[in-house]
């Protein structure tokens, strides 16, 4: 335990003492640059100043003092965007309730988890951590970016628009799997869970009501005491509002109009439909509502409301003009977001350009975030990821990924960090078995602590 | 009889050439012409613009220009690549339709030992998983009993025999290539945690605990081959002294019959390969998470490693990130015999992108086709059937259009047991039955 939390230290350490401070200019040239949405250029140049893209073009001003990154060979695109992830965070599955509204997991972010870094190892730069689907009505989201070695604080994307988790389907009726002793919650089925989110709203509605009395009773001046807040309630007046966007975990065709009929009654959209897997075969009734679609690449069959996704959904979709993302839903998948979007390409026949916006500028828009990520044009953060290859190409490896044009992932410096590791962990097991020899107990008192030491995790 | 059948698939497909499939009439021959043919025997280059002919279910002529036999239907495959087949080496096809719905599936039986049962008994031929897999070119597969997924806490002890089959035809026995191909033993995990499925809840004990458990379970499994081999000896049994359990372990323990272990740590691989030395029994190592921290071993008893999904995430916290993506390529450096598997049904489709994410961090190209087609019918002891195209072999084989390891790459056209199948399968149905859905006036 000791030794891992010395050698997290000292990674820490190492990435602290990143040379690219982000004062410096930085200038990425020689490699081909995936603008996404504004095309390629090959070879393209990316001038990077205060965290900003200050130019691109087939070449760039290069200050006197800037690092210059030479990209040879290399193809550089937009940090990748996971629009549902639930990495950085421990116990996000609040469902003991229907509603579970008056939580979010922007309380529980831990900039400690090691998934941060492996996924900007794989070009990953921002993701919306969203609560679980145990709840017709989950927690509040929030949107980090993956600025490994900042503190929870640090990792939250300022200004993003806030959202909320909703789900239908299997995992709100509770269908699977509930622990010895759990009782059942209602909802048990679909016509429940609508009516779950129909009674929150009608409950919101009515607490909007309350506020707007109360006001109207101030401004005539009358003497009134404030409605009680209800923390469950506020967060479903903000989406009533438009001030709060709606990230809807969903799978069957049926489920997904019934929402999309809910929301209509009481005036508001759905931002993302998330997972959506027959979402080609409602294409039309989404696109025509003006809901994004966020889906998985090509999971099926684990279960029976996954039995009709098809790999043709993400392209089927944008076909009927509806804006797609691919999300991964986990730790795993995000490390090879690249690789899903090139699925599109196989299956549904998608452009390479529309294969990479799914995992750049689409999840960017949909979470409300467009203007500022999701794709290389001047003024937007310098969220990049440079791969050795093109990057739909399966063998592509990413070789560095910059967020707010710091340098936070480098293979190269990977591979460096990973001997010193190794050193040290030799080492340390060398004092272990030097002081077990001594016959003292094992590693306690066997030699000063090195290094900074680092909070408790959990 | 089947053959006529059959045929009558590959009608259906749509031919790049021009030339079509006899329609209706027994079909016997066909004739690949124009394509790049990877026949990956070892050192042979590519055959650039070659014909590759097939009769009666076997490649019978590979060269640069064959004349078309009467009667051969042509495939023009101008611009296009030839492989063999891919062979996912472990799966669970066949086993398991929906996973949360227990009733679709058969993959794990009650009991710790069961080595008389075999997959090929449960492997439902009508599966929608199997049209799946074969549209992405995946030929044939091992489909294997057990609790797979379980990295560490699935339990332990034989699960049953794993079979071999085609991903076609109208039963499983038309299917079959071989039906007792290995046990699969899933090793036990000393763990000082587990999880009570009953009470779901995590459960620790000590590490003294734990090792007497597995040590235990270890000697059970000893004692286990010994009684197989006592039986054995005895040839024959009387009516009331029959035991198809021990019988079923008697080709293992004669070392007919490889043991496909499941083990991920590397503390656990150790113990299954000094059990296996021991017991003087073949192994074939499945999953083999950290097989990268015991290569040497690995190679000095010439243990070959069947590797789980390659996209997985690192087992321990301070382990490389890409460990899982390098293993392949550092167990193939150091010269362990590596093949890839998916370990499940409804993803066996992915088989080649589990090799070809290796190959970005180390593993040979080459290394990694030949590791889901020659290499698995090595060593499931297939070789002079499968895994390569050659003269003789059965026609197994893969028409794509670049490389297959590539994710958008298309297969084109598939041969199974000699006759070309429909790419058909209930994704593309269902893409091609709502892409035809009216679209409103926007």
């Amino acid at each position: 335990m000791n030794t891992t939390r010395n050698v997290r230290a000292l990674l820490l350490a190492a990435l602290l003492a990143a040379p690219l401070a982000a004062a410096q200019d930085t200038v990425i040239r020689g490699g081909t640059v995936l603008t996404v949405t504004e095309g390629t250029l090959a070879p393209g140049a990316i001038l990077i100043r205060d965290g900003k893209i200050a130019e691109v073009g087939a070449s760039v001003t290069v200050p006197d003092d800037a690092e210059v990154i030479d990209a040879a060979g290399m193809f550089v695109m937009p940090g990748i965007i996971d629009a549902h992830s639930h990495i950085a965070a421990e116990s996000i599955n609040e469902g003991t309730v229907a509603v579970s509204s008056m939580t979010g997991t922007a309380d529980v972010v831990d900039p400690y988890d090691i998934n941060i870094y492996r996924e900007l190892a794989g070009g990953v730069t921002t993701s919306n951590i969203l609560h679980g689907s145990a709840n017709p009505i989950g927690g509040l989201n929030v949107i980090i970016k993956h600025r490994w070695g900042a503190d929870a604080a640090g990792l939250v994307l300022e200004g993003a628009p806030p959202g909320i988790k909703f789900a239908l389907g299997e995992n709100p009726k509770r269908s699977r799997g509930m622990p010895p002793g759990v009782e059942r919650r209602y909802p048990a089925t679909r016509m429940g869970v609508q009516d779950v989110i129909r009674q929150a709203f009608i409950e919101a509605e009515a607490y909007r009501q309350e506020f707007a009395d109360y006001e109207a009773a101030q401004a005539r001046g009358e003497r009134v005491l404030p409605p009680r807040r209800d923390m469950k309630l506020e967060p479903l007046v903000e989406i009533l509002e438009g001030k709060r966007l709606v990230h809807a975990h969903c799978y069957r065709q049926d489920e997904i109009l019934q929402l999309l009929r809910v929301a209509e009654e009481f005036g508001f959209r759905i931002a993302t439909l998330q997972h959506v897997l027959e979402g080609y075969k409602v294409a039309n009734e989404i696109a025509a509502h003006g809901a994004g679609a966020s889906t998985f690449s090509d999971w099926w069959a684990y279960k029976v409301e996954a039995y009709d996704a098809i790999p043709h959904n993400a392209a089927l979709m944008t076909e009927r003009g509806i804006l797609v993302s691919i999300n991964s839903d986990s730790a795993e998948e995000a490390r090879h977001l690249n690789q899903e979007a090139a699925k599109t390409v196989k299956w549904g026949g998608m452009t390479e350009g529309q294969a990479l916006r799914m995992i750049t500028i689409n999840p960017a828009i949909q979470l409300g975030i467009g203007d500022r990520i999701g794709s290389i044009e001047v003024g937007k953060d310098a969220d990049l990821a440079i791969f050795d290859r093109h990057p739909l190409s399966t063998y592509a490896v990413n070789q560095m990924t910059f967020v707010d044009g710091e340098m936070l992932f480098s293979r190269e410096r990977d591979q460096a960090m990973r001997e010193a590791m190794a050193a040290e962990r030799a080492e340390l097991e060398e004092r272990l078995s030097e002081s077990d020899a001594a016959g003292r107990g094992p590693g306690r008192r066997g030699g000063p602590r090195r290094g900074p030491r680092e909070g408790a995790r959990r | 009889m089947t053959r006529v059948a059959r045929s009558a698939f590959g009608i259906a497909l749509a031919l790049s050439g021009g030339s079509a499939f006899a329609g209706g009439q027994e079909q016997e021959s066909w004739l690949i012409t124009n394509a790049r043919i990877h026949t990956l025997v070892e050192g042979a280059a590519p055959i650039e613009s070659g014909s590759l002919l097939i009769r009666d279910g076997r490649i019978v002529e590979i060269g640069a220009d064959i004349a078309a036999p009467a009667g051969a239907a042509v495939i023009d495959a101008a611009g296009m690549d030839v492989y063999p087949g891919m062979m996912d080496s472990v799966s669970q096809l066949g086993l398991t339709e929906i996973g949360a719905i227990s009733a679709t599936v058969d993959t794990v039986e009650l009991g710790e030992m069961n080595p008389h049962l075999r997959a090929a008994t449960a492997i439902h031929p009508a599966s929608e998983h199997l049209p799946v897999a074969r549209a992405n070119g995946i030929t044939h597969a091992v489909v294997a009993p057990g609790r797979l997924g379980g990295f560490g806490g699935g339990g332990s002890g034989i699960s049953g025999q794993a079979s071999i089959v085609h991903l076609d035809g109208w039963t499983v026995e038309e299917m079959d290539i071989e039906a007792s191909a290995g046990m699969v033993l899933t090793w036990p995990t000393l763990s000082t945690r587990s999880f009570n499925p009953a009470t779901f809840q995590a459960e620790r004990r000590s590490f003294r605990e734990a090792r007497e458990e597995y040590d235990r379970q270890v000697a059970e499994l000893g004692e286990v081959l010994d009684a197989a081999r006592r039986y054995a000896s005895v040839g024959e049994v009387g009516a009331r002294e029959r035991d198809i359990r021990l019988a079923a372990l008697g080709p293992v323990v004669a070392g007919e019959m490889p043991l496909l272990i499941l083990a991920q740590g590397a503390r656990e691989i150790r113990g299954a390969v000094e059990f296996t030395a021991e017991q003087g029994v073949r192994m074939i190592l499945l999953g083999g998470s950290e097989a990268w921290k015991v290569k040497e071993l690995l190679v000095e008893h010439g243990i070959p490693v069947i590797l789980g999904p390659t996209q997985r995430l690192p087992g321990e916290e301070d382990e490389a990130y890409d460990q899982p993506f390098a293993t392949p390529g550092e167990l193939h450096d150091a010269g362990v015999t590596v093949a890839f598997a998916t370990f499940g049904s409804s993803n066996s489709r992915l088989l080649p992108y589990e090799a070809g994410h290796a190959v970005g961090y180390g593993l040979p190209q080459e290394a990694a086709i030949r590791a889901i087609t020659a290499v698995p019918a090595q060593l499931f002891g297939l070789a002079e059937d499968f895994g390569t195209l050659e003269e003789g072999k059965v026609a197994n084989l893969i028409v794509v259009n670049g490389d297959p390891l590539e994710i958008r790459t298309q297969v084109e056209h598939v041969f199974v047991n000699g006759v070309p199948v429909s790419l058909d399968n209930r994704h593309q149905r269902l893409y091609e039955k709502y892409r035809s859905r009216p679209q409103p006036e926007r």
